[in-house]
């Protein structure tokens, strides 16, 4: 058995879980007890819109933490800034993230995965024309076969290649991929990719998992089980950080919640109280959703000037909140 | 009866050429980066001037032949660094801008009347130059040999039944090397690779029974050079087949499917392909020093379209395969010259001199590669698995 199956994990217990989340502030940007990783000031603008602006986020480690928000929230975005997929505008000007202790603020995406933080794709990245073991091979880290060198000798890598493939069958096993494994992964159907995916993310002995939108595209019979490994992962001691949209999935196997809107964190919170959140339902829904927009009555003067205040208030607040940011 | 004979010992002397290992060589290098990389270098023609001059300029110079090798073999390394570093990391049309600028730009440079003393300007440096100390290696003697010396004359005089049923004996040989390579002959593992060489050297042995190629044991154009060429063709090809069937072929593999999913699982997309990109240079610089040795180092016999010849031949035999660009190469000049052959000896000079014979010979492998493309966009020698998921 590979390494990361033996550790067990405290928060594999839900009593525990549930202990832990219950210490946890419910705040946007709230300190952790044991934060795996820890964000600061990453601000991404493309042309004048700002895309992500997340002040401080700290991630709890061995639990399972949902990033969700409407479209457009920046989620994916945070996502790319921080395995090193793109840089953020506030590079050199206060962007900070660390990984496991671990500065990561100039590195690249490879050494990000390197450091233990390994991300999937929204869009599955299946390497088409490769086999599904060779694409889960791929994913093993330190293999010496893969020096330039080392590489035109068989026997130097002969024997770490069998253990590779070894580990490689068990997590196709446990993935329900064995009997495709010498298939093109190419043939596979979009859930079935999904899962080498995140098999594949797996072959690297991660520290931390981050999936991108897990469950777009599969079907509801896939899904359970997806959720089932994803719960697995969590009970193996390893971190996960998903982004979804759909909230039965979120309400079902997340400990944590961080809600992003507008590029913002808006709120953070435990997943069965943090949608009843108002500036959750805020952000989903807009802020006057329970106005009737039928009604005369707002048509008045006075009803008005009333959202204009509103929205000078909301302003101002935020102006003064990047001002403090920028004081700090 | 003859002109067929003639046309077919042309094709013959021409795949037997050192050219034609040369440019299977750097076929060899190009395959590294288009098929398994997915490096679209246009300049692999610049890599092969490059690994010339290096040895040309060096040898003429008075260095030793050793050092002129190391020489050229160095210059391709530093123009593989100078194209890799600012483009391998931004999309893969950029590099394939750049490579054929630069290798136009070598090429004006080398053409240049400024270094007459170094390239010799526009006529290049004359092969006597350089050639001797690669002659003084040789251990052929003096003289000249055919291959065989034993050959279709020496039965019943040459009679046409005896090449007629040569020829037949040769086609079936081929055929059945194919039949048992496709595994419809019911062999498998050992017995597979035993009959599928068994077969490709009574092959050989026929095609040199059926077609003698006489020439000098040294001398300028002779058997040396041309011995010398096909056996680093053998062991470049042997070094790539270790090369790819190893995790770092994998890796490179990996590249060409996908960038971002390499570099999600930790590997150093940028290094790699400067490695791949390295790697085929010199097989590219190595192909040059060959393709000059029989002749002169001249900068336009090193052009743009040398290029296209790697690409068409690279397409012919197969892209990501492991003997794809020798086979590739072997049919793309014997089947040229085939094509020119015949054309002057059937066409009437009326209709089309010798001049346009040759040019006619080009049309024809441009229309056959446009062909090729669209009807087995995998090679002669590709796996079509790997290229049916294009998505």
């Amino acid at each position: 058995m590979s390494e990361h199956t033996i550790t067990t994990n405290d928060m594999a217990d839900p009593a525990a879980r549930t202990a832990l989340v219950a210490t946890l502030d419910a705040t946007p940007g709230a300190s952790k007890p044991d934060p795996i990783l820890v964000v600061d000031h990453i601000v991404r603008q493309f042309g004048g819109m700002t895309a992500v602006d997340v002040g401080h986020l700290e991630v709890q480690r061995g639990i399972i933490t949902a990033l969700i928000g409407p479209n457009g929230a920046g989620k994916t975005t945070f996502f790319n800034l921080i395995t090193g997929f793109d840089k953020p505008t506030s590079a050199k000007q206060g962007a900070h993230w660390s990984f496991d202790g671990r500065k990561l603020d100039k590195t690249s995406a490879s050494s990000v995965a390197q450091a233990g933080m390994v991300r999937t794709f929204q869009l599955t990245k299946a390497l088409s024309r490769m086999t599904v073991i060779e694409n889960m091979m791929l994913g093993a880290q330190n293999q010496a076969g893969e020096n330039l060198f080392k590489s035109m000798f068989h026997g130097v890598w002969r024997a770490q290649e069998r253990e590779i493939e070894a580990k490689a069958d068990e997590l196709l096993a446990r993935f329900k991929l064995l009997e495709k494994k010498h298939d093109y992964a190419g043939s596979l159907s979009g859930g079935q990719r999904k899962l080498l995916e995140m098999a594949r993310a797996l072959m690297s002995d991660p520290k931390m998992i981050m999936l991108d939108e897990p469950m777009a595209g599969v079907n509801p019979a896939l899904t359970q089980s997806l959720l089932g490994h994803i719960q697995t992962l969590r009970d193996e001691g390893m971190t996960v950080l998903f982004v979804e949209h759909d909230m039965h999935v979120v309400r079902h196997i997340s400990d944590w919640v961080a809600v992003m809107a507008e590029g913002r964190l808006v709120a953070e919170g435990a997943a069965d109280t943090v949608m009843s959140n108002p500036a959750v339902i805020d952000a989903y829904l807009g802020a006057h959703h329970d106005t009737d927009l039928g009604d005369d009555a707002l048509l008045t003067d006075e009803a008005l000037e009333e959202i204009e205040a509103e929205v000078a208030a909301e302003e101002a607040e935020r102006q003064a909140e990047e001002e403090a940011e920028g004081l700090r | 009866m003859d002109t067929i004979q003639g046309i077919l010992n042309g094709m013959m002397r021409e795949t037997l050429s050192p050219q034609t290992a040369a440019v299977a060589i750097a076929v060899i290098g190009l395959n590294i980066h288009l098929g398994f990389t997915g490096l679209l270098n246009f300049g692999q023609a610049g890599f092969m001037l490059l690994g010339a001059y290096g040895m040309a300029i060096s040898v003429w110079h008075g260095l030793p032949f050793a050092v002129g090798i190391l020489f050229g073999l160095g210059a391709a390394l530093i123009f593989a660094l100078v194209l890799g570093v600012p483009t391998l990391k931004l999309r893969g049309d950029y590099l394939a801008i750049v490579t054929i600028s630069a290798a136009e730009i070598l090429r004006y440079v080398g053409r240049s009347s400024l270094l007459s003393d170094f390239t010799g300007a526009a006529q290049g440096i004359p092969g006597s130059q350089y050639r001797t100390p690669f002659t003084s290696l040789s251990f052929f003697g003096n003289g000249s040999f055919t291959l065989w010396p034993f050959n279709y004359l020496d039965v019943a005089g040459g009679a046409a039944w005896v090449r007629i049923l040569g020829w037949i004996v040769l086609v079936a040989l081929i055929v059945g090397l194919v039949y048992v390579l496709r595994g419809k002959a019911g062999l498998a593992g050992g017995a597979k690779v035993g009959a599928a060489v068994v077969l490709g050297v009574l092959a050989v042995l026929l095609v040199f029974f059926l077609f003698p190629v006489p020439n000098q044991s040294t001398g300028v154009n002779g058997w040396w050079v041309r011995f010398v060429a096909w056996t680093i063709v053998a062991i470049c090809t042997f070094l790539v087949f270790l090369l790819v069937r190893s995790p770092w072929g994998r890796l490179l593999r990996g590249v060409r499917e996908d960038e971002d999913a390499i570099r999600s699982l930790g590997k150093n997309v940028f290094s790699i392909k400067m490695q791949a990109l390295i790697i085929g240079g010199l097989f590219g610089a190595i192909g040059g020093m060959i393709y000059v040795l029989p002749s002169s180092t001249q900068p336009d016999s090193m052009g743009r379209s040398l290029t296209f010849f790697c690409y068409t031949a690279l397409l012919i035999g197969g892209a990501a395969t492991i003997f794809g660009p020798v086979l590739g190469a072997l049919i793309f000049f014997g089947c040229r010259i085939g094509i020119k052959y015949t054309a002057s000896a059937y066409i009437p000079d009326s209709v089309m001199n010798a001049q346009q014979t040759e040019q006619f010979s080009y049309i024809v492998v441009g229309v056959a590669l446009m062909l090729i493309v669209i009807f087995r966009p995998q090679g002669i020698l590709g796996n079509k698995r790997e290229l049916r998921f294009d998505v």
